[in-house]
């Protein structure tokens, strides 16, 4: 939280970006249309990572298996067991939620490097388990889930996730319930005593808290996130791969975390959706597009060290969430 | 006024009547007049457009190179002939990183965003798989080069086809009476732990048991390994043939390690080109392959029987008779596999011209007129060899090399039919809607 917070104006301005994304569903050419909504879907990640390393200060380099965890457990729940979607995606909470609390309960009787330690390796168990059961998750090559599997039956309605329209206003749905899930979570007395944590986890325990209990919830508050937003890629987008457990998946949701400013609520959208825009871009131009994105990167670090919304809260609109 | 699509919809714009008639004299003007007439040919003889979706960085990069060198070969060729339907072809291309979910995204913009034609070129069979939804989705024909068994085992769907090169199953059960028959009866394979890895593992038992040979033990090698040691004691002291795919730079410890264990006295061993593509055979820590004999889809040494066509397309292509770029010696290239891309194109090419295809309307009937050609004549296309195509399962089927290593060249020893790599096939993508 910071000085001269104010809930009204935040809010405000949350349900001005949700509604900015409604009016984009209809004026996006086509191509940027598809990739807003997958931005939607991955900053929706992002935003679960963020509840833990921004709001708590856990820097986790293993949150692949969480995502992995909502992908396969809904893909895998459609593919083979026929699931309905939405049967699938309460399967992929259900997952997220099991392996957080249980990820949770071991890891967090470390800190520090050790616990980016401890995450990582649980991410790879799951990443190499994949690849193990290679008959039954297609290992590295994945699965795909056909078109006629991505159908949601609503009574009388029936909603087509290939749909172009359907699939954005449904990533959009989900990105816009995280989001203000998020600014609730961290406006209310579990946000500040995470944030107290964060800031200083000895007084917080002497103040009485149990900062171990609140540390879980909020590991297993984000690995439900990050597990519905797996889960909505693999019903959205059709594929189920072993890519999205790599160490990649885990590392890039603290850069765009970094990028859009970790602790604030919206800045996993801003980080997502710069991260996506550049590399897009840039290898229009070139195959080195990835010095270009380091280029990017460093002088976002030099001229905004706190991330593009930190900074901008710091500097210039400090009622910022 | 439009749609999403950009279709026009009358209903939303309030116009009368009346207004529309005048509208609609003075566009039956319009297409009459000589202005319009201009327009039309322009339209018509616009480029036909090829979204390349091309591993330029990540782990494919070294075929990735090579499959856009011997597409811009197969290109010029075709727009210095005529092009398609009268028509000159632009490629575009995008890099998808060898990266499944970027696959995807890419397909997205050749559709959306670039408006080309169909997509086309994609090795790697994770982004196949991962980008193939979004083909179906956006109906946009996606013909790649992948040789996974991913398109004929029929997961994916009516809009991805592999018309240019033969798939690993029928690989290796092209190969396996050769192995029996020449090598040995009694196999040991050493594999990838992943799915390249598994269409080897899964079909080449069945098809030694049917030539009179066996597989008597499977050695699954982890991804992320990098010595192997440790792994040769469980190779059975009975064993006649190793048969090695290693895919990936471990091929060097690999083999260096091979013939540590084994020294001089080991058994033959037979392995899969897909390790050494781009890798100079003569390199230091490879000497244990001399006089062993490899799977090659096309050679990558020029050979003493080759046809006027393959000459015409190693010149194209620009890599000389050691397989080797004409301008950079030390630039070895992926023979093996490259041709794909060539034979594929032509294969565009004729189902463009036979569909009389004019723009993404004809989608549909590209399609269905890939799905019905049957054969590919041997010949400047498809330089490879003879093919045969079979429309249900959208894969086509070759001739495959046996090439043995020995004076520092590979020599192709043996040319399997297309009868032995041909199976039953196990999906019918045209019962599919378009």
């Amino acid at each position: 939280m910071t000085e001269g917070s104010s809930p009204a104006r935040a809010y405000v301005l949350h349900l001005a970006v949700i509604a900015i994304l409604v009016v984009l569903n209809f004026i996006l050419p086509a191509y940027h249309h598809g990739l807003l909504a997958r931005i939607l879907v991955l900053a929706t990640f992002a935003m679960g990572y963020n509840l833990l390393f921004g709001y708590v200060g856990l820097l986790s380099l293993g949150h692949a298996i969480f995502f992995a965890a909502g992908l396969y457990g809904a893909g895998l729940g459609v593919h083979h067991f026929e699931l309905s979607v939405p049967v699938a995606f309460m399967a992929a909470l259900a997952c997220g939620a099991v392996l957080s609390l249980v990820i949770g309960l071991l890891a967090l009787r470390t800190s520090g490097v050790a616990f980016m330690i401890v995450t990582m390796m649980f991410a790879q168990v799951l990443a190499l388990a994949i690849l193990y059961f290679a008959p039954l998750t297609g290992g590295d090559q994945g699965l795909v889930l056909q078109q006629q599997e991505r159908v949601v039956h609503l009574g009388d309605t029936v909603l087509d996730l290939t749909n172009p329209m359907t699939r954005y206003m449904v990533a959009l749905a989900l990105f816009s319930i995280v989001l203000l899930l998020t600014l609730g979570v961290v406006r209310s007395r579990f946000g500040r005593v995470l944030i107290a944590i964060r800031e200083n986890e000895e007084r917080t325990r002497m103040l009485g808290y149990d900062t171990f209990a609140n540390k879980l919830a909020a590991v297993v508050v984000s690995g439900v996130i990050c597990a519905a937003a797996g889960s909505a890629y693999a019903l959205l987008f059709g594929y189920v791969g072993a890519n999205f457990a790599s160490v990649q998946y885990s590392i890039l949701p603290l850069l765009w975390v970094l990028l859009g400013g970790a602790a604030t609520t919206l800045g996993p959208l801003i980080g997502t959706l710069f991260m996506y825009y550049v590399v897009d871009i840039t290898s229009g131009y070139t195959s080195a597009y990835l010095l270009i994105v380091g280029i990017a990167l460093i002088l976002l670090v030099l001229f905004f060290p706190k991330g593009i919304l930190g900074t901008i809260r710091q500097r210039w609109v400090r009622w910022l969430p | 006024m439009t749609d999403r699509q950009g279709f026009f919809d009358l209903s939303k714009t309030g116009i009368s009547r009346r207004t529309a008639l005048k509208g609609l004299v003075a566009t039956g003007t319009g297409l009459v007049a000589p202005g319009f007439v201009r327009y039309s040919q322009a339209q018509s003889s616009a480029p036909i457009k090829i979204g390349f979706q091309c591993h330029r960085t990540g782990i494919g990069a070294a075929y990735g190179r090579w499959y856009e060198k011997t597409t811009n070969a197969a290109i010029k060729l075709i727009n210095d002939t005529g092009g398609i339907n009268g028509r000159q072809v632009e490629v575009v291309i995008e890099d998808d990183g060898t990266d499944a979910g970027r696959g995807a995204e890419v397909v997205g913009k050749f559709a959306n965003q670039h408006k080309t034609d169909i997509v086309y070129g994609t090795l790697f069979s994770n982004v196949v798989i991962g980008s193939a939804p979004a083909a179906g989705e956006l109906k946009i024909p996606y013909y790649v080069v992948s040789e996974g068994y991913h398109v004929a085992s029929g997961k994916l769907n009516r809009y991805c086809l592999q018309p240019g090169i033969t798939d690993v199953r029928a690989q290796v059960t092209s190969v396996a009476p050769w192995i029996a028959a020449n090598a040995g009866k009694k196999v040991t394979m050493v594999f990838p732990d992943y799915a390249f890895g598994y269409d080897h593992r899964d079909y080449l038992p069945p098809a030694l048991k049917n030539a009179g040979a066996e597989v008597i033990a499977q050695i699954a090698i982890p991804p992320t390994e990098s010595s192997f040691t440790k792994y040769f004691p469980q190779i059975p002291a009975e064993t006649d043939v190793i048969y090695h795919v290693m895919v990936g730079p471990a091929v060097l410890t690999f083999v260096k390690e091979l013939g540590e264990f084994y020294g001089s006295n080991g058994p033959k061993l037979f392995g899969f080109i897909d390790s050494l593509e781009a890798v100079d055979v003569n390199s230091p820590g490879l000497e244990y392959l001399n006089g062993s004999h490899f799977w090659e889809g096309a050679p990558r040494y020029a050979q003493a029987d080759d046809s006027d066509a393959m000459k015409a397309y190693r010149a194209a292509v620009g890599i000389d008779d050691s397989g080797a770029s004409t301008s950079d010696a030390k630039d070895v290239s992926t023979a093996a596999h490259m041709f794909g891309c060539w034979e594929t194109l032509y294969v565009i090419k004729k189902a463009m011209e036979d569909s009389g295809y004019k723009g993404p309307e004809d989608r549909a009937k590209l399609i269905e007129a890939t799905e019905a050609m049957t054969e590919f004549a041997e010949g400047p296309e498809h330089p490879q060899g003879k093919k045969v195509f079979n429309g249900k399962i959208h894969q086509v089927f070759g001739s495959q090399n046996i090439s043995k290593l020995e004076g520092g060249k590979l020599t192709v020893v043996h040319k399997t039919s297309i009868e032995d790599g041909q199976y039953e096939p196990e999906a019918d993508y045209t019962t599919q809607a378009l």
